[in-house]
């Protein structure tokens, strides 16, 4: 943002040059980059993350969300990614499931945690999983079952209790080397 | 095989072809250029092929490929293991690449390069134990040749390990080094020997899922994550009546959408069965992008006419199963008749009744129905979340009329199947609408579509009564079960019809001097198909209930009522050919009541449960410690016990037997499709709820026994157990006999 406007300052200086309109458009950060929208504002965030960036790590669970599969973490908060119009996003942060990893492709100690403990059932819902859990930990770094308790996400598959461990195994930090 | 010999290239490939009875014929065929049914990441050119399942480049990386989709069911992992332990390769080496249809042209016929593809229905690791160790013992021979002809010395005074053929004097050569010298080897005339099981370094020890740094990092891609340059994305408003028509549709605001294509509508095409055409009518909505075709679908203006079946409701189609069971009226189908019910019925010292209602299911699929397709002039690519990939190519091969060879179908991690993706439905859709739209779509149910129009598990009253004789003995047992059969329209003769419902060897069958089960047809308009656990799930809820109310009404512990039932160790051979082992069943028994403490089960202020079965040679027994906190109930132990014979990979083992415990509780506590006037009423998680964290268990304690026999299939095993021993826990902690599923309904109706 900041870039744009010294641009858009030096451009109106030069005599005679008509400034330059500022773009229209959001700006927003995903996994640590840039990027500008200047499509609908009202595009849930799931469909510009999944057919514009195509990052698809961020699943489709139902259209409000309801299986937690489209969790993202909004400045640091999980949310549901339908329920995020871009509208809504200009000037945020957000973490997909791609962006969760270290650059140098170091896991987080929660998904080292998942694949320790083999907390996957189809590996559909596990995005979702692993961004609540983030959340959770974020918000409370020994979560008790009764915190655990109260993630959103559902699983047909039945990885619950595999989920509810890998947890409990990050927060005592006793994931094996990424 | 090849009489004409052996073209030494990267396009051999190992054919293993199903025989008769399940013999094997293993040999050799040059493929043509044309048929390359390898995906992509096997056909590299540094990658020296050891047959169709096995690559090894040459520093030693090995690619096993796997043929059953995986939808969490781990046969990605078990079975290349399978392969992998023959071949004595190191697993820290090897990838793992899911095959696709495998399908060449026979004279127009289809000819399966890979043998059975069939993924969640139990069947994988049975058929995989008969025919892929012999692929990784060819891989393994071949490589074995190459080094003894770079030794000069023979091949048996050599032996493998870890990837690696070791010489007599020690020296050391990394498969990698042997893999293009291996590949010019001519195959063997036939398969080598297996090894022995005290040799096996990989069966029988944990893995964790081959794909889990993929999921955990979300570059795992599902169907539902491919895309094609310019496919136009599809979505669907399906009729709410499935024998519906359309009566008026206007458009004008649809297509005014930016980015709205077109608009198509659908039909199921007529004679063709369930599950292979269209599943009702729909109206598509093609856009550049999901936001437009959603929004279109928003602002489509839509008549509905309903067809005949719209008087239907599930609460009357429960009343009709109930009248039909408390009447006279002769079943449709007399499944099993041992002995003579009614005259053991005349020497009654006690009878016992009850019935057990239960409610129509959904699939419930995390990843929805989707499916990417493409149509060239003389070729189709599909990527299709199927457990099914040559049923789905007979689907597109009708539709497209393309040579077999000329269909291209890939398989990705599937998002859950349950057997809902068994049916191919949406790939008619997905093909009809490339067809329409000149364009490659990508086809997408949202999640209204998946619920509203599944083809469903059909709800099922069961009635049973038992004799019992003066001496405790179980006399006479006689099931009668009312539902909608799961086979109809799809070409079953009506005589096989209750054959998707109940099974003709379920306990207490084959026990009991006098046994008999009945089935009663029910019609529905609703479409029903196979549900993961189907038959076991409904049928073991019922039996396994009741024998807790026999054991109550005896005065007895419910554990050793079973075990009475089962008495002393002995093989009892199955009507379906198979056979029931008591002693492995009572020892599953044992092991759960010995882990949850049975011998305060009359003492604990909780409930205690407990429940067995058997399916296919697999044996399953669940206990289960809940508790009343007012109207809360708490499940506070879950202990499950299973005996599958030889187990290929415990980590994954426990993982399927938790999580079908998980499912079969979460289905148990709250879920039920109920249908008002001809439509169902769940279009979402809401109206559907699977179980929070907080209502299942903190934990599920699996116990597998070790054996030797040939390994059963595990992934719906845990599933039929898991209900009735909740709710037998549930009558200890409450005094309440849940009789009725959904059962935190109806045990908060009845305490």
């Amino acid at each position: 943002m900041a870039r744009v406007q010294a641009q858009v300052l030096s451009t109106a200086q030069e005599s005679g040059v008509v400034p330059e309109k500022v773009r229209d458009g959001i700006d927003l950060m995903v996994n640590g980059e840039r990027f500008r929208h200047t499509g609908d504002p009202q595009m849930p965030l799931l469909w510009y993350l999944r057919d514009v960036l195509r990052l698809t790590g961020t699943k489709y669970g139902g259209e409000a969300g309801e299986n937690g599969a489209d969790l993202v973490l909004v400045d640091g908060k999980a949310v549901s990614a339908i329920m995020q119009p871009l509208a809504r996003l200009a000037g945020k942060a957000v973490t997909t499931v791609e962006g969760l990893a270290g650059n140098d492709g170091s896991l987080h100690p929660l998904q080292q945690a998942f694949i320790d403990e083999d907390a996957i059932g189809c590996g559909y819902c596990t995005p979702g999983w692993l961004i609540a859990g983030i959340d959770l930990l974020r918000r409370k770094p020994q979560p008790d079952d009764g915190d655990i308790d109260q993630l959103p996400n559902l699983c047909r598959c039945g990885c619950q209790t595999r989920v509810r461990r890998a947890i409990k195994r990050a927060a005592a930090g006793k994931v094996a080397r990424a | 095989m090849s009489g004409h010999g052996i073209r030494l290239s990267r396009r051999r490939f190992l054919q293993v072809l199903a025989g008769g009875a399940g013999a094997l014929v293993v040999g050799i065929r040059v493929a043509e250029a044309a048929d390359a049914p390898l995906p992509p990441a096997m056909l590299g050119d540094n990658l020296y092929d050891l047959g169709a399942y096995v690559r090894i480049d040459a520093s030693g990386n090995v690619l096993i490929g796997a043929r059953d989709p995986d939808t969490g069911s781990g046969v990605a992992t078990a079975l290349p293991r399978i392969i992998a332990d023959e071949l004595d390769a190191d697993w820290t080496r090897v990838g793992v690449v899911p095959l696709g249809l495998g399908v060449e042209n026979d004279n127009g016929k289809p000819r399966w390069t890979y043998g059975r593809q069939l993924g969640g229905v139990g069947g994988s690791i049975p058929a995989a134990w008969n025919d892929l160790r012999q692929v990784g013992a060819v891989a393994r021979w071949l490589l074995l040749q190459a080094a003894a002809r770079r030794l000069g010395v023979p091949a048996s005074r050599l032996r493998c390990e870890a990837g690696t053929v070791i010489a007599p004097d020690g020296r050391r050569f990394g498969y990698g080094s042997l893999a293009a010298d291996a590949g010019k080897i001519a195959l063997p005339s036939s398969v080598p020997p297996l090894k022995h099981a005290a040799d096996y370094r990989l069966i029988g020890q944990s893995a964790g899922d081959v794909d889990a740094r993929a999921i955990v990092t979300g570059a795992a891609l599902y169907a539902i994550d491919h895309y094609y340059g310019d496919a136009l994305v599809a979505v669907l408003a399906h009729c709410p009546w499935p024998d519906g028509t359309l009566a008026r549709i206007d458009t004008t605001d649809t297509l005014a959408v930016k980015g709205v294509l077109k608009v198509v509508q659908l039909k199921p095409e007529p004679g063709q069965p369930l599950g292979s055409t269209v599943i009702a009518p729909a109206v598509a909505v093609l856009a550049e992008n999901t936001w437009a075709a959603l929004q279109g679908r928003a602002k489509l203006k839509l008549e509905w006419k309903p067809g005949a079946g719209s008087g239907e409701n599930s609460a009357a189609l429960e009343q009709q199963a109930t009248a039909l069971l408390a009447g006279d009226a002769l079943p449709t189908s007399r499944v099993r008749n041992d002995g003579d019910v009614e005259a053991a019925g005349r020497k009654a010292a006690r009878r016992l009744d009850a019935t057990y209602v239960q409610p129509w299911l959904a699939h419930a699929t995390a990843e929805p129905m989707n499916c990417l397709v493409r149509l060239d002039k003389d070729r189709a690519s599909l990527v299709v979340p199927t457990q099914a990939p040559q049923q789905a190519w007979a689907v597109v091969q009708r539709l497209t009329g393309l040579a077999p060879e000329r269909i291209d179908i890939r398989v990705p991690r599937v998002g859950g199947g349950y057997g809902r993706r068994l049916d191919h439905d949406y790939v008619a859709e997905a093909v009809l609408l490339a067809k329409a739209a000149g364009k490659p779509v990508r086809l997408l149910w949202t999640r209204d579509e998946d619920f509203g129009h599944d083809y469903y598990r059909a709800g099922s009253v069961h009635r049973i009564s038992a004799i019992i004789d003066r001496k405790r003995q179980l006399l006479a047992w006689h099931q009668r079960m009312a539902s909608a059969s799961a086979l109809a329209r799809r070409g079953t003769p009506d005589d096989r019809l209750w054959s998707s419902e109940l099974q003709v060897d379920q306990l207490p069958a084959a026990l009991v001097p006098n046994y008999r089960s009945d089935w009663y047809a029910l019609e529905s308009t609703l479409p029903r198909g196979p549900m993961r656990g189907m038959p076991h799930l409904s049928n073991a809820f019922a039996v396994e209930s009741f024998l807790d109310e026999i054991a109550h009404q005896m005065r007895e512990d419910p554990l050793k009522t079973r075990l009475r039932i089962l008495g002393e160790p002995r093989a009892l051979p199955l009507s379906s050919g198979g056979t029931l082992d008591t002693g492995r069943l009572v020892n599953v028994l044992k092991l759960v009541a010995d882990r949850i403490e049975w011998k305060n089960w009359l003492r604990t202020v909780n409930g205690l449960g407990i429940a067995c079965w058997h399916v296919d040679g697999a044996y399953v027994a669940h206990a289960v410690e809940a508790a009343m906190q007012g109207e809360t109930l708490v499940i506070q132990r879950v202990v499950c016990a299973v005996d599958v014979g030889r187990v290929i990979n415990p980590l994954g083992l426990q993982g399927q037997v938790a999580g079908a415990t998980l499912d079969a509780l979460s289905i148990a506590l709250n879920a039920a499709i109920t249908v008002k006037d001809g439509q169902v009423q769940q279009h979402g998680y809401k109206d559907y709820p699977l179980a929070s964290m907080a209502q299942l268990p903190n934990d599920v304690e699996v116990i597998t026994v070790p054996g030797d026999r040939a390994p059963a299939g595990a992934s719906f095993l845990a599933m039929p157990t898991a209900a009735p021993a909740l709710a037998n826990a549930v009558f200890r902690a409450s005094a309440v006999r849940v009789r009725r599923l959904p059962l935190m309904k109806e045990l908060l109706r009845l305490l």
